[in-house]
């Protein structure tokens, strides 16, 4: 029974990353209708670009708000320069240029600053809470973190002209036009805001698994997982499925005789599709019905 | 059948005749033999290293090793010769190194490939490599099965095999901690597996009692948290780690902050004071035992030894962007002066035959950064170059040796 | 709209036969090593015609083709290592495999649709080296160590090296398949799977089953992969679980847009582009290698968006209406 409830605890700690990066995700789905394979790179990108300021003598909160707004410049500049070109190829074709911007953040990492591992300051120090341990204080932060974007998120779609606009664009781009609204600009502010998510969701996971340029692929993935499992179109369900891959992962891992330990992330994938199968998009997704 | 004497004349002839041709077999038998990728001014050594893809840390050593041959080009080359080395990216794909593999020999026509790294991709170019009959020569993994000159004459590693460093820590139990309760965590392949095994024959039939845990791990996992929560709710007292660098560096730090305190074995994988330790909290590391076969560049007690002078000043000015904090540079460093040893002792006779000859026929032979002790010993029936190594503790600050330097060979301890 | 229709023209027909031709000599004109290369191209290209069946014309989105590549490959290495089995009979051996696969995994991945249906084939190609090393399977798999394969050589005692021989191999299959689906495309069927991909609820209306033909696409599209798999097999001579990463679906995937999605012909540019571009951007530079790959996709995707097929049919009805005009 006590190792149920620390593996749960050490998943809700692991998961608290899934949901950091699922929460970027989602936005910028919600601001683009695809998926960024380079979400992840992005967000190493940005954190790599902290950990210099942080080199170059920078206290960590000045250095953590100049990468967010660094990584909000960088989001529009990659929107207006590669993907604003492109905005007529097909659907798929965009799917490899994300996949291009991958291998282009990657390799850029790995050769500017080197694939050794490096150590990233957390401003909320490593206390063990609830005296085991198992999830510290740099996790309960994090968590904070993340809940805190959520609801700023949450307040800036629902209450925010702004928000408005950008809900408007990403559900019908072209009534968007028709009553006025910039739908290139706000094309080009989600990409902004999704990569400034990014940057603080690589800036909570970087203490935890160390900086290096592969940091992020395997956290993609799990991201992906939960966002989906959560709804695609619903932040909230994004950062309760990151959390619910991470538990389900350990449990699986631990409980699961024989095969349990080898195959840990296969088994949450396929509790996963087995989830989509029964509600197809997600559990807090909303269902989308087009009309013919 | 003439019944003729030999006159003194007769004798005079067939002495000069003899000499006449000795002298004029002489200069053939000194030719120079070559091999392709050998010539009157360069050798050609092909190299696989993953630059990119999951493994690209490894990367810096294939970086080192060109900037030590650039030296040795500096220098002026080998015997006369430069040389040329070709290294291409595998992305530790199996079938983009069979790809280089073909390219290096059948397209640059190398002499030999050297320091291709990782074992799936050696696994898969293994059989090409002796069929062509072109060296596969100081392979960059300790997997144990590279060291088989019966069945595979041209392949040879050059690092400890992992089976033997798991037996020595096995021993080292054996020896002091006989009722231990072992938990291990290792990577879900072949160098993790390897050095499990190394660990279990050691303890023989005792494995079966004393390891209590064993918690596999995927290079694509996050992190290994429920790992060493597993690990510990088994009740393990010593815990063998063999991680890679970056999981290391998690483990050790996931230990320390759930206040699990075992014997911890270190895999000399992951025993970089720069690379790993200090990430992970050079106090969450005090009493680590490791083994390792190389100095530590980053230990102040080397600081006015010969050897250790040598590699700063080759890396401040050959390879100056390079991690000095990292093994992997000092890895590098030492392979590749490896091979310009066997390839000085080849001289003028610069055929593949003659490159493994040489290689197998290396007795005793040290370089500047291999710990004091330990030496490099071939043979024709022994493709193990380095067995030996030193068992040692971090104290916070620094490895320090404890015991004697010890042999894994797996003939025995 | 685009890719509905395979064309066979007269001056389709003509530049067929004349690429042909080509094919069938170059081996007595090009190195071993570079045969080697082209037959694995080759190999890509049957396995990307077996996506694009998929994605391309059915538009079901699939991230999971690496695992049906995979399956294929070990089946044909079971067979030739473990169970003796002479290599010509792994091919349809791992193409039936792979179609009982696909299709079961057809069934469920009905009711998900676009990204969704991503997730799924995505959790496929990450599962599959995993169940691949586990310890179950591994008296069959090898493990990690993966299985080694002996190369076979030219049959009837012919005149030809190993590499000579697996490159006709491989062109012959290439041939056939990809004859097979132009055929199946211009069937009725093929004009049912289409129809799916452009208007599933007009082509249910119409009278199509849907759920059958989804499930047969997808079991059609894994038995190219798997055929392709094993081919695969034959020509690097070894398996394990490392060569069917997730990275190399991606790699499918990239071949399918690059060479056109919706396009026969187009595969063979795919399955160049995924195994002749990455090496040049290696020689551009080797610290950078991944980023100018990037870029080059990029310029790729900008200068040619529907693929080097749709380049192809652009530039060849701007020539039509030229000649048309002078006419």
């Amino acid at each position: 029974m006590e190792l149920f409830v620390h593996q749960v605890l050490a998943g809700l700690s692991t998961g608290g990353i899934y949901a950091c990066m699922a929460l970027a995700i989602v936005m910028i789905y919600q601001a683009i209708d695809q998926l960024n394979f380079a979400q992840g790179e992005m967000a190493m990108f940005s954190t790599f670009i902290a950990w210099q300021f942080l080199q170059w003598g920078l206290p960590y909160w000045p250095a953590f708000i100049l990468t967010v707004a660094v990584s909000f410049v960088g989001g529009v500049v990659i929107e207006q320069v590669v993907f604003k070109p492109l905005k007529s190829a097909p659907v798929l074709s965009h799917i490899v240029v994300f996949i291009a911007l991958f291998a282009i953040l990657n390799s850029g990492a790995g050769f500017i600053w080197d694939y050794s591992i490096k150590s990233f300051p957390t401003p909320f120090g490593t206390t063990p809470l609830f005296g085991t341990g198992l999830i510290s204080s740099h996790d309960a932060g994090m968590i904070a973190m993340t809940v805190i974007l959520l609801l700023l998120l949450f307040v800036f779609f629902r209450y925010t002209r702004i928000g408005l606009a950008m809900r408007a664009t990403a559900a019908n781009p072209d009534s968007a036009r028709l009553v006025g609204i910039r739908v290139g600009w706000m094309i080009a502010l989600g990409w902004g805001m999704a990569a400034a998510i990014g940057a603080v969701a690589g800036m909570m996971i970087a203490p935890v698994v160390f900086l290096e340029p592969n940091m992020m692929l395997s956290i993609l993935l799990y991201g992906f997982a939960g966002a989906v499992v959560g709804g695609l179109t619903s932040p909230f369900g994004a950062v309760v499925g990151g959390f619910l891959v991470g538990v389900i992962e350990n449990l699986a891992g631990t409980f699961i005789p024989y095969v349990g330990r080898e195959l840990k992330f296969t088994i949450a994938l396929t509790l996963i599709v087995a989830v989509l199968t029964v509600r197809p998009s997600g559990l807090f997704g909303r269902v989308v019905v087009t009309r013919v | 059948m003439t019944s003729q004497k030999l006159g003194s004349r007769g004798l005079r002839l067939l002495t000069l005749t003899a000499l006449g041709l000795v002298l004029g077999l002489a200069p053939a038998l000194a030719q120079k033999k070559y091999d392709p990728g050998a010539s009157d001014t360069e050798i050609k050594v092909g190299n696989i290293m993953p630059y990119s893809g999951p493994a690209s840390a490894y990367g810096l050593i294939g970086k080192t090793i060109a900037a030590y041959f650039k030296k040795v080009n500096a220098d002026g080359g080998i015997n006369g010769r430069k040389i040329n080395f070709i290294s291409y990216d595998d992305a530790y794909s199996p079938p983009k190194a069979v790809e280089q593999a073909r390219k290096l020999v059948e397209s640059d026509e190398v002499l030999l490939i050297f320091q291709s790294l990782g074992t799936p991709s050696n696994t898969a170019i293994q059989k090409y490599m002796n069929a062509k009959k072109v060296p596969q020569l100081f392979v960059a993994t300790g997997a144990t099965k590279w060291g088989d000159p019966k069945n595979f004459p041209w392949t040879m590693g050059w690092q400890p095999p992992y089976q033997a460093e798991g037996r020595i820590y096995a021993a080292h139990l054996l020896e002091k901690y006989p009722n231990a309760k072992i938990g291990i965590l290792y990577q879900n392949d072949d160098y993790g597996k390897d050095y499990v095994k190394g660990m279990k024959d050691g303890l023989g039939a005792k494995a079966a009692t004393m390891i209590v845990s064993e918690q596999p791990y995927e290079t694509s996992d996050p992190t290994v948290d429920s790992q060493i929560v597993n690990l510990k709710a088994s009740g393990a007292d010593v815990f063998f780690n063999v991680t890679t660098p970056k999981f290391a560096a998690q483990a050790i730090k996931k230990a320390a902050e759930i206040g699990w305190k075992p014997l911890h074995l270190l895999n000399n994988v992951s025993q970089s004071v720069g690379g790993v330790l200090k990430p992970a909290g050079l106090e969450n590391s005090i009493g680590i035992v490791s083994s390792y076969y190389l100095k530590d560049a980053t230990d102040p007690a080397w600081a006015n030894d010969a050897g250790y002078k040598d590699w700063l000043a080759f890396m401040n000015q050959y390879f100056p962007d390079g991690d000095k904090t990292s093994s992997f540079t000092v890895y590098g460093y030492s392979v590749a002066q490896t091979l310009v040893q066997v390839l000085k002792q080849c001289g003028d006779d610069l055929t593949r035959d003659n490159v493994m000859k040489q290689a197998a026929g290396l007795k005793d032979v040290e370089f500047g950064m291999l710990l004091p002790g330990i030496k490099i010993n071939t043979s024709a029936t022994d493709f193990y170059p380095i067995k030996q190594m030193q068992l040692q503790r971090f104290n916070g600050e620094r490895w320090q040796s404890i015991g004697p330097v010890m042999n894994g060979s797996l003939g025995g301890t | 709209m685009n890719g509905s229709r395979a064309v066979l023209t007269r001056p389709h027909l003509v530049l067929t036969l004349a690429a042909l031709v080509v094919a069938a000599a170059l081996p007595f004109t090009v190195k071993n090593f570079i045969l080697f290369q082209l037959t694995l191209a080759m190999v890509y290209a049957i396995a990307i015609l077996g996506l694009n069946l998929l994605t391309g014309f059915n538009g079901q989105f699939s991230l999971g083709h690496s695992a049906f590549f995979a399956i294929g490959a070990y089946t044909a290495a079971i067979m030739m290592d473990r169970l003796g089995i002479a290599y010509y009979w792994t091919l349809p051996a791992a193409g039936v495999a792979c179609f009982g696969f696909g299709f079961l995994f057809g069934l469920p991945a009905l009711r998900l649709e676009g990204i969704y249906l991503a997730l799924a084939t995505f959790a496929l190609a990450v599962a599959t080296p995993q169940i691949l090393k586990s310890t179950p399977l591994e008296p069959w798999t090898g493990g990690v160590q993966g299985i080694v394969i002996l190369k076979p050589d030219a049959p009837f005692g012919l005149p030809l090296s190993s590499d000579q021989w697996l490159y006709y191999l491989t062109l012959a299959v290439v041939i056939v398949m990809f004859a097979g689906a132009a055929n199946l495309i211009n069937s009725r069927s093929g004009r049912a799977i289409v129809a799916i991909r452009d208007n599933p609820i007009a082509a249910r209306a119409m009278g199509i089953d849907i759920s059958s033909y989804k499930s047969l696409t997808f079991g059609v599209s894994a038995f190219y992969t798997g055929v392709a798999g094993a081919l695969g097999a034959i020509v690097i001579q070894f398996v394990a679980p490392d060569s069917f990463t997730f990275a190399f679906a991606i790699g499918l995937f990239v071949g399918l847009v690059v060479g056109g999605v919706g396009s026969i012909a187009g595969a063979l540019f795919g399955g160049l582009f995924v195994l002749f571009v990455p090496n040049i951007a290696e020689q551009v530079s080797k610290g950078l290698a991944g980023a100018v790959y990037g870029v080059i996709l990029i310029l790729v995707i900008y200068l040619m968006p529907s693929g080097a097929a749709g380049l192809v049919r652009l530039v060849v009805s701007k020539f039509a209406r030229t000649t048309a005009r002078q006419n």
